[in-house]
């Protein structure tokens, strides 16, 4: 049976047992709500970072009562006849708000340092929906740097307790070597012991991290995610589909990443052998230049074909067929 | 059909006998020549007089320290990104222990170059900057005679550690400037 739920204005049919927010990313546009912690390749992600709350002013064609308080759109189901309202109530807008100035309060100002910078989830939704200040004036929680593996840097201090990676590295991975450690403001995402990480898709932890807190050692400090031409890549790889995206300055692969959709969630995870070791154009088969948002700062500085929204490759001055996105 | 009242419409008119002896004419002309000969110089002595400075001017770069002496730029590449003439590049490295009373942060500039012919001193580095740690002096840059020269590394852009010998920039910066880098949450930046 299908249910007809309006969000916004627009009205979609869904199936049953559909969350609000898949509801949402069906119609698309700037009505879905943004996540930080719900991912819809991980079973169990959502409810935690709250940043998707919406209001229902209609629960049901048989109940047409307004639910009571905003709800969590990632892990609400949607009832026939239900009508959302995202973007159109202040009082979420208001909301949200209050929640990014709660997410920030642990969270350090070190974007000119992080490496997640220019691609990070938590710049785009506190540029969207924050303040322009801030009014936390205590001492935020300080962490020591640890290195998980030879490949992985977590920085606890950029955490937002989202879960993900703890997720990821439950389903993705066989057997529960990451998780989160003791309670309330005091918890820590943190592997049992601390070199314990080894499995082969433990790098994915980094794609799947909203913030800065889970980054790539192998790329630490090296170049500027906006320096960088990210073109879609892909080699025969026995462990994982081997599609994945280079993060190329010239002739020279700075990282290796899994390819990403509109909602910046991987499409595919990839092995760790690609993403930290393949560090040589000649391992790849370069498909072509990724298509890149007008509005993404990745694109300041790259001349764009308007039509295909493709980076031009400058080395051959050729304009390259751009990834189906 | 006339734009303005002013076009002189050309004829082919015979010139008077004062007019042919063209001298009115030359002693006009001689006239103007000479009061500008006795009227104030446009230009000035170079090397013995130097023309006064705005306290605003957009010159040479200087790359602050902070307070203690620690270099303030992270190498974020703000400054590069938003740099017109993409006259700015810079490598990133990561501070080693023993090394805080160099570096204001745990990421620092390596390598921080400016190529100053390429550069349109429009400013927007200084405007761009996070950290405070970029800012365009009254400095002009020195010739140089071969083109390599222009590329300025942090040796010539870093401010000397001296206190004394430090670059004042509060002009560059407004007073809502300042007052805003008092607020608690923006200690980073002080």
């Amino acid at each position: 049976m299908m249910l007809k739920v309006t969000i916004d204005g627009h009205t979609t049919e869904v199936e049953e047992g559909t969350t609000i927010l898949q509801a949402a990313r069906k119609i698309g546009g700037e009505i879905v709500p943004p996540a930080m912690c719900y991912y819809s390749k991980l079973k169990g992600s959502g409810g935690k970072c709250r940043t998707c709350l919406v209001k229902v002013s209609k629960g049901s064609e048989k109940d047409p009562r307004p639910m009571p308080k905003l709800v969590a759109s990632c892990s609400t189901p949607v009832q026939d006849g239900m009508e959302v309202q995202n973007i159109t109530s202040p009082e979420v807008l208001e909301t949200r708000k209050a929640i990014v100035e709660f997410l920030l309060i642990n969270h350090p100002l070190d974007c000119p340092i992080c490496d997640q910078a220019g691609e990070c989830d938590l710049q785009d939704l506190s540029f969207a929906h924050g303040a322009d200040t801030s009014r936390f004036e205590e001492q935020k929680r300080e962490f020591e740097q640890v290195d998980i593996g030879p490949n992985i840097k977590l920085h606890m201090n950029r955490c937002i307790l989202c879960y993900r990676c703890v997720y990821t590295v439950n389903q993705i991975t066989n057997g529960r070597i990451h998780g989160v450690l003791y309670r309330g403001d005091a918890s820590e995402i943190s592997t049992f012991i601390k070199n314990s990480i080894e499995n082969d898709f433990s790098g994915n932890v980094i794609d799947v991290c909203p913030v800065g807190a889970l980054t790539d050692s192998t790329f630490r400090f090296k170049s500027r995610v906006w320096f960088l031409k990210s073109m879609d890549v892909h080699r025969t790889c026995p462990k994982c589909s081997g599609k994945a995206v280079a993060w190329m300055s010239g002739n020279e692969i700075y990282r290796v990443t899994a390819r990403k959709d509109e909602f910046n969630e991987v499409e595919e995870f990839i092995c760790n052998e690609c993403r930290f070791e393949k560090k040589d154009v000649n391992d790849w088969v370069i498909e072509g230049p990724r298509k890149i948002k007008r509005t993404s700062i990745i694109s300041v500085n790259h001349y764009l074909n308007e039509k295909q929204g493709a980076i031009i490759n400058p080395v051959d001055k050729k304009i390259e067929k751009p990834s189906e996105l | 059909m006339n734009l303005t009242n002013r076009s002189k419409v050309v004829t082919n008119k015979q010139m008077t006998f004062v007019e042919s002896l063209y001298l009115p004419a030359i002693f006009a002309g001689m006239w103007i020549t000479i009061k500008h000969v006795f009227g104030k110089k446009a230009t000035i002595k170079y090397p013995e007089k130097k023309r006064e400075f705005s306290e605003i001017y957009r010159g040479q770069h200087v790359l602050k320290r902070d307070d203690e002496g620690r270099e303030r730029c992270t190498a974020c590449g703000l400054c590069a990104l938003a740099c017109p003439a993409e006259a700015i590049t810079m490598i990133a490295a990561e501070r080693q222990p023993g090394e805080e009373n160099l570096y204001r942060e745990e990421k620092y500039a390596k390598v921080y170059e400016i190529n100053m012919l390429r550069c349109i001193y429009c400013g927007l580095c200084e405007s761009a900057c996070p950290k405070e740690a970029i800012f365009l002096t009254k400095k002009t840059v020195d010739s140089e005679y071969y083109r390599q020269a222009f590329i300025y590394g942090k040796d010539k852009l870093v401010e000397p550690v001296e206190k004394d010998k430090r670059i004042d920039v509060t002009k560059r910066q407004t007073p809502e400037v300042l007052q805003f880098k008092k607020l608690p949450n923006e200690r980073h930046n002080i």
